[in-house]
């Protein structure tokens, strides 16, 4: 996988990418490896979370809740288990899997830097069961660090003691929202629980309170510890706090991963600077781009010199999700693209709630037929009408009808597709093909 | 970091899927022990599956039948919950299963061409099993290996960026055995085995519990 980081003084989560042997004990110490752990249990767990809390750490899986508030958030009880969400499914991100794969030390080290925090003897980390090298790389990591003693019994001669497992899931979106990953995680199919009751950190993993944290939140914290809460917070700006791992794909020179300071970069430097995404293919004109994940709502020419911040993308009716960025220029057709995402949450609705399972079918019919040419005009106000019956309003943040938010997101490219490109799917009907059809590669069919 | 025992060495000689049996005496050992790492046994139904398929291309009824007894629920309950996975297969696939991403990224990067070529080269269509069974194809989600579109997975194993040429080559690779420490038999994510068992009191504790309900809603 390619990308950069030297946009830094000081990458955080990527900084032994450079080395090819990254994910070997052997490097991890030899550049600062488990000094973050040792730190921490010289500290005492309120100290730990008070760092975590300073440095306004926003989780890293999607939804961007500060990690600080979610362990000190009102329990029943103390929390029981940690489990650590690498099932990292989003279509068109991928900065979990480079971090399991090539710095599984360090997603340990932060793991057990939360347990220690929580208090917890048993933590667990989910890995996309495809994600076949990076599980036995983190298994090995694993068993390196129990020797190591960094896990498992007395780690570092303290009375703190965890044990971890690391977990392979086996191929289903939906098991990335958190309480589904806690069904798969008890050996179940992973229909997402009704919230409440089951918040997860209420009545979470066996019932009992339970933490999840994602990836690239724990991959944060062995640098915190060491360097503190505040050196954190001071990048990046208000409570974008810190850098972050953006995931560039689609239509660009230099797809690939790149740790960004937060909020300091903008949209536009992602894409088109010489060192980051080098520009669209050919020099063509950018059409929309879709700024966090599918999930998202796309984002157009006018939203590029905004900065990577996760509530200014907010505050302009989208999110920064996952961080992933797909870039779509102007040959680039519109009804294909929505109609591909749309596919995805139809196949991958867990097929509880009406709504999502149904609509989502219905969402993918419609435009199937107008990408096969036997669209009609009136399909684009169908297409809105079943939108709307899935999340009313077809606003951002969506109004939540179902079980999990996976329904509420299926709107967001068609809705953001017809509303701004509205003349092309005219278009795209009145030809009865793409209009750009002999611009673009995609000739293969639809299916 | 490779482990390669005698038993991976066994899982690497099977060439195709193999026609039903349950779990080697091995394979037997290492469910025990992937079951003693949970506060509840269920939570080793997947992995169990993994190995399951490790050992036989699939997910044979006898392994199921085995999995069930090990959990202490029916068979029924294993293969209803092995059938929400698509990485879980309970018939028979190919050696090979190739799967080919054609999600957005990809899509945008030529995907669609490139499963058209593969389908050609293969004779088979997305869904298929050649009669040999040495490959299955099907069309993949986004795999999470963007920044390689189009890409795609032999036996979760990456390529990527893929085109005709590269893929025919793949596919000589393949059949000379030049990949194969690159890509092990399908279902094989045991070839990393854990080697330490839990080691804090709390969860020996949880382990000798016997709790099997508690993870049923
Ligand atoms: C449909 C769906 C899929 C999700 N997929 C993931 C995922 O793959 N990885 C992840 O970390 N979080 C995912 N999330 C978010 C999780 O539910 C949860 O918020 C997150 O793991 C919490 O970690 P964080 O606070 O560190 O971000 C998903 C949510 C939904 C609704
Ligand atoms: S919204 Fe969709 S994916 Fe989520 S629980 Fe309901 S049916 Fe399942
Ligand atoms: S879209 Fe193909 S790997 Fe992500």
């Amino acid at each position: 996988m390619r990308g950069k980081n030297n946009m830094l003084n000081e990458p955080i989560v990527t900084k032994r990418m450079g080395f090819e042997d990254s994910y070997t004990l052997e490097r991890y110490l030899a550049t600062g490896g488990y000094e973050g752990l040792r730190k921490a249990l010289s500290m005492t767990r309120e100290q730990v979370k008070e760092e975590v809390n300073k440095a306004s750490l926003l989780g890293r899986g999607g939804a961007g809740f500060p990690a600080g508030r979610k362990w000190s958030m009102l329990r029943q009880a103390p929390t029981s288990y940690l489990v650590i969400n690498g099932d990292e499914s989003e279509p068109a991100t991928f900065k979990d899997h480079l971090l399991v794969e090539r710095d599984p030390h360090q997603l340990i080290e932060g793991t057990m830097i939360a347990a220690y925090a929580l208090g917890v003897s048993q933590a667990f980390i989910f890995t996309r069961g495809e994600f076949a090298l990076g599980i036995e790389r983190l298994t090995a990591a694993c068993n390196e660090a129990y020797e190591y003693n960094a896990v498992g019994k007395n780690i570092f001669g303290s009375d703190f003691s965890v044990d971890l497992v690391i977990h392979p899931g086996a191929g289903a979106y939906i098991c990335g929202e958190e309480t589904s990953l806690i069904e798969s995680l008890e050996g179940n199919r992973g229909f997402p629980r009704i919230k409440p009751p089951f918040f997860p950190a209420v009545t979470g993993l066996y019932g009992e309170p339970t933490v999840v944290n994602n990836v690239e939140t724990m991959s944060n914290l062995p640098w915190i510890v060491l360097n503190g809460g505040d050196a954190f917070a001071a990048l990046g700006q208000g409570s974008s706090a810190g850098t972050r791992l953006f995931a560039l794909s689609g239509r660009v020179n230099r797809p690939g991963w790149y740790e960004l300071e937060m909020s300091k970069t903008t949209f536009r430097d992602l894409i088109y600077d010489k060192d980051l995404g080098g520009g669209i293919i050919g020099d063509k004109k950018i059409k929309a781009f879709i700024p966090g994940g599918v999930s998202a709502p796309w984002f157009f020419e006018e939203h590029l010199d905004m900065g990577l911040d996760q509530d200014a993308v907010a505050k302009a009716g989208s999110m920064l999700g996952s961080g992933s960025v797909v870039v779509m220029d102007e040959t680039t057709c519109v009804v294909r693209a929505s109609w591909r995402i749309t596919r995805f949450f139809h196949r991958e609705s867990c097929g509880q709630c009406t709504p999502c399972r149904e609509g989502s079918g219905w969402l993918e019919k419609i435009m199937r037929r107008i990408e096969e040419g036997s669209g009609r005009p009136e399909d684009l106000d169908l297409l809105m009408d079943v939108c709307d019956s899935i999340a009313p309003g077809v606003t951002w943040p969506p109004q939540q009808t179902t079980i999990c938010v996976l329904g509420p997101s299926i709107p967001s490219s068609i809705a953001s597709a017809i509303r701004h490109l509205r003349d092309e799917f005219l278009e795209h009907i009145k030809l009865g093909h793409c209009p750009y059809e002999k611009d673009h590669i995609l000739t293969g069919a639809a299916r | 970091m490779k482990q390669n025992n005698d038993y991976m060495e066994k899982m690497l000689a099977r060439k195709t899927p193999s026609t039903g049996g349950g779990f080697s005496a091995e394979g037997m050992k290492r469910a025990e022990a992937l079951m003693a790492l949970y506060p509840v046994k269920r939570s080793a139904l997947i992995p169990m599956c993994h190995l399951a398929q490790g050992e036989h291309g699939w997910l044979t009824e006898e392994c199921i039948e085995e999995i069930a007894a090990l959990v202490g629920v029916s068979p029924a309950e294993v293969s209803g919950t092995a059938s929400f996975y698509d990485m879980l297969h309970l018939e028979p696939v190919g050696q090979y299963v190739i799967s080919v991403c054609t999600n957005i990224a990809c899509m945008l990067a030529g995907a669609y061409e490139l499963l058209e070529a593969v389908e050609e080269r293969l004779g088979i269509a997305s869904g298929q099993t050649d009669k040999d069974m040495r490959f299955t194809l099907e069309e993949a989600e986004c795999l999470g290996a963007c920044d390689t579109a189009p890409c795609l997975q032999v036996n979760s194993r990456f390529f990527g960026p893929m085109n005709s040429e590269s893929f025919d080559k793949l596919i000589t690779d393949l059949a000379s055995g030049a990949l194969a420490g690159v890509v092990p038999p399908h279902g094989v994510l045991s070839r990393v085995e854990r080697v330490f068992s839990l080691t804090t009191k709390g969860a020996t504790d949880a382990a000798q519990m016997d709790t099997t309900d508690a993870g049923q809603k």
